[in-house]
């Protein structure tokens, strides 16, 4: 199965181990990974903040990468959410729509495509989850406390195939982190009140780790938790997975 | 006009961030009952449909319901007016005062009259309403406007209550028990209520097929105010029409619930008729819907019933308190209604949120709140109400992400300046970001440059 | 041109198509067992009392302990006259009142009550203590059934009263007895 790997922007520039992670993993799942290699960004923070009419440039150049794919994975809920809503092209909207059908966030389709059952990894450590609300409210990877419907998970069921990990969600379990695109600087009272917060609900569960499947949320928590000078470190849900993996899985 | 902006009012009220922490607790905490009782209901998620379906197919129907409305009210003796706007809405409502000769008004909750400032326009004019929902009534002593559609004084702690009452009321100083305090209220207001000669209430839904109102309360201060008064006066939106009685059901097994967990609030009062040698008014008002009923993209904000289980769902709301939002109705909600009513006060509200979709999922008539929160930004930056500089850099940020050579040679060069000369952006004054969070590290390489090194 | 065709004009341009109605007959969807014991529960944990009587004494005897020696007591429900009074004064001091209902709604504790059955529409408001008294019988699931049974406009009025008045405007702290009356007792026969 070939995927295509798209990287949002700012995992390509600050934390590209996760990409690294999100690659290794899937060819350890028996996937031939390619990379587009003059993809930039999917458009979203201009999109987000108002300014989807001028990303018309950023979507062709998104098509232009990754058309053709019956595949294109991302480590992120929030990019991946926005391709699926947002992508066009007034020229070739039938190219578009295929992108639109054919994009996924790694434990969506890790869990749907894949249907791996088994992970033969190993993290023996305490990890907090966030999960992310566009991943989970946008692409429906969790269920959601707010909806009356049976519980699922696909982060925590990956979560749970890893040896050692043990897994604590936090009080508010799926309470937004406070990052929302541009909204972590233009209310950035806020952003980092809601930040904090979150914080808080996993030091008192005394987590090792806090793990997400959205890199931005995870940099916002991050920068609170290095201001705070706190014990706890981030990680992308790829890279746990990806941890002391074995190749015949 | 509004000259507070949602990001500088929210700054300051998280300035007590224990308050802060306070007010999100208890907001959380109504939003938990609002589970509970949603999750006894094991066809909730079909009610929301049902609700939505109700309110989708009256708003596509609107004219024909609501002159069937009215000619069913007339022919129960109910006197109904048209209000354009919040203007006409005062003035019918000053001129049923006037030409009844009536000095003493009571009203109980309507947003509307909020939405329309009706109680300064009347003060204007000698008339002093008295407010009669506790919480209206203590906001009222205290000249601030209701920072919650439901709950208006939630954002108050027992001792600001004991103070206002100590002081309008002579309660004892320093007496905080809600008890006492509701007791004084109760004593004071009763007075009120027997000597009332116009009632003023809002209206929760209008009934097409038989000309009635219903108003869901639980204090009892709508009802008494209306019974003791010689004139009852119910103001609605022509929004709140739904077509026949059996659709009574659907809303009001999920209105309380969504608003505070109760499986129904104490009183659902269904007016029919004036009482014996009473007169009953219904004003109907516009004030901007009919235009928003234009819009495709927001014209499923009318279908709202104003339960406000938007607001204690929104970790932006519970953190920055209703007057942040400086309108009529704050939340999740307001940031959709508003900018209808006022591009320019209210352009800052769509922004007052992260997109995270909660408020959409806890909406009993399934409003698709947060993707009209995505439109209304860009109908708003369309409109220039984002300001030059910003349209300027998003049209740089446009420009550099279609170029992939520019976007890597900016992403490098950025990183560069970042691991030589830090202090550039570890700046609490010039970076937002650097206030409250460190900075990410720099990394040497990119992810491309990284598979250009190892895999390519 | 009118406000009132003005507002029409601009709802009859602006609308959507006509979106149909979709029958859904979610109204079947609750359980009928146990309609007494889901009442009770749910009426005594929103402030209300219940009580199951096989005689009318109880209710007699309850109105005289309750209102003790000297407090008025208006019993429209064994054909006290209280009247076409409007004036609120007439009635302020009424201590308790006793009121026949009419159905009662298992699923939130609510019970119909019109203008026959309470006779003056400041009653259930303004008494100090209100007590109602249904009929087993008339015990229904849930909102929907509630409605096909009653003809809320045979009167002028009609309420449901689901518990005693009460209010959380004070830091969410429920205080049972707001404007209303302070106590809500069911009886039922």
């Amino acid at each position: 199965m070939i995927v295509a790997l798209f990287v949002p922007c700012y995992i390509d520039q600050f934390y590209p181990q996760v990409a690294v992670a999100t690659m290794e993993l899937l060819q350890k799942l028996g996937c031939t990974v390619e990379f587009p290699m003059n993809q930039t960004c999917c458009g979203q923070p201009m999109a987000n903040a108002g300014f989807a009419s001028f990303s018309s440039d950023c979507d062709k150049n998104f098509i232009k990468n990754f058309k053709g794919y019956d595949y294109i994975v991302a480590p992120s809920g929030s990019c991946v959410l926005h391709i699926k809503e947002h992508l066009h092209d007034a020229n070739d909207e039938a190219v578009a729509n295929k992108i639109r059908g054919s994009v996924f966030e790694l434990t969506e389709f890790i869990a749907d495509v894949l249907k791996i059952e088994h992970i033969n990894a190993s993290f023996s450590h305490k990890v907090g989850l966030h999960p992310g609300c566009h991943g989970q409210r946008g692409l429906h990877t969790s269920s959601m406390s707010e909806l009356v419907a049976p519980a699922f998970s696909k982060p925590e069921k990956l979560l749970n195939m890893v040896k050692g990990l043990q897994l604590i969600l936090p009080k508010r379990v799926d309470e937004c982190c406070g990052f929302g695109g541009t909204f972590c600087v233009t209310e950035e009272a806020v952003s980092a009140k809601m930040g904090k917060d979150r914080v808080k609900e996993h030091e008192d569960n005394e987590v090792e780790y806090i793990t997400s499947g959205d890199t931005s949320c995870l940099m916002h928590l991050e920068g609170i938790l290095n201001r705070q000078q706190s014990k706890i470190k981030i990680i992308h849900i790829a890279e746990i997975l990806n941890a002391s993996l074995h190749v015949n899985n | 006009m509004s000259t507070i902006n949602h990001a500088k009012a929210s700054e300051k009220f998280i300035q007590d961030e224990p308050r802060t922490d306070w007010h999100d607790e208890t907001l959380w905490f109504v939003r938990q009952k609002r589970d509970k009782a949603a999750h006894q209901i094991p066809d909730w998620e079909s009610l929301r449909d049902s609700a939505s379906n109700i309110k989708d197919h009256t708003l596509s129907n609107l004219d024909a319901y609501l002159t069937q409305f009215e000619k069913k009210a007339t022919q129960n003796n109910i006197k109904v007016h048209w209000a354009a706007d919040a203007k006409e809405h005062n003035e019918i409502i000053y001129s049923i005062i006037r030409d009844n000769n009536i000095k003493k008004v009571v009203k109980s909750k309507s947003m509307l009259t909020e939405e329309c400032h009706l109680n300064p326009y009347l003060l204007e004019r000698g008339i002093d309403v008295v407010d009669t929902d506790l919480g209206e009534r203590i906001v009222q002593f205290r000249e601030e406007a209701p920072s919650h559609i439901v709950l208006p004084a939630i954002h108050l702690k027992k001792e600001d209550v004991s103070n206002t009452f100590h002081q309008h009321l002579g309660t004892e100083k320093g007496n905080y028990d809600p008890q006492y305090l509701t007791e004084a209220a109760r004593n004071h207001l009763r007075e009120k209520f027997v000597h009332s000669q116009l009632a003023i209430t809002g209206v929760n839904f209008a009934i097409a097929e038989t000309g009635a109102i219903v108003v869901c309360t639980n204090e009892g201060n709508a009802d008494l105010g209306v019974h003791a008064a010689d004139i009852h006066v119910a103001c609605m939106g022509i929004e709140k029409i739904i077509p026949s009685t059996q659709h009574l059901a659907v809303f009001l097994r999920l209105l309380a619930r969504s608003a505070t967990g109760q499986p129904i609030t104490t009183y659902s009062s269904h007016f029919n008729k004036p009482g014996t040698g009473k007169q009953m008014h219904i004003v109907l008002v516009d004030n901007g819907r009919t235009k928003q009923l234009a819009n495709p993209d927001f014209k499923n904000s009318l279908k709202c019933i104003r339960c406000a289980a938007c607001f204690n769902t929104c970790p932006v709301y519970r953190r920055s308190g209703g007057h942040s939002y400086h309108t009529a109705v704050a939340g999740p909600i307001g940031a959709i209604l508003s900018p209808n009513l006022d591009r320019e006060a209210n352009a800052d509200l769509p922004f007052a949120s992260t997109l995270c979709g909660s408020c959409t999922n806890v909406c009993p008539v399934k409003i698709d709140i947060h993707q009209q929160l995505w439109k209304w930004r860009q109908t708003l930056m369309k409109e220039g109400y984002g300001g030059a500089s910003k349209k300027l850099s998003m049209q740089a940020m446009a420009m550099v992400l279609s170029k992939p050579a520019l976007y890597r040679f900016l992403g490098s060069a950025g990183r560069l300046t970042m691991r030589l000369f830090p202090w550039l952006l570890n700046n609490k004054k010039f970076n937002p970001w650097y206030k409250q969070r460190d900075m990410p590290a720099a990394p040497k390489q990119s992810f491309r440059d990284w598979y250009k090194n190892n895999k390519a | 041109m009118s406000s009132r065709e003005t507002i029409l004009k601009a709802i009859s341009n602006n609308r959507s198509a006509l979106i149909p109605l979709e029958n859904a007959d979610i109204a079947i969807a609750s359980n009928s067992d146990n309609l007494l014991e889901k009442f009770t529960a749910v009426l005594t944990s929103i402030g209300g009392q219940v009580e199951v009587i096989e005689s009318i004494d109880p209710v007699n005897d309850y109105l005289y302990k309750i209102a003790g020696k000297d407090n008025r007591i208006v019993n429209v429900f064994l054909g006290d006259v209280v009247g076409n009074t409007t004036e609120a004064g007439e009635l302020e001091n009424v201590f308790v009142a006793c009121i026949a209902g009419g159905i009662a709604v298992a699923e939130n504790g609510a019970v119909w009550v019109d203008e026959s059955m309470m006779v003056n529409r400041m009653l259930p408001f303004i008494c100090q203590h209100l007590v109602l008294v249904i009929k087993d019988g008339n015990l229904v699931a849930n909102m929907h059934e509630a409605y096909g049974k009653i003809d809320t406009v045979a009167t002028g009025y009609g309420v449901f009263i689901a518990g005693p008045s009460k209010t959380a405007d004070i830091e969410q702290s429920l205080v049972i007895g707001a404007h209303g009356p302070r106590s809500l007792k069911v009886f039922i026969m």
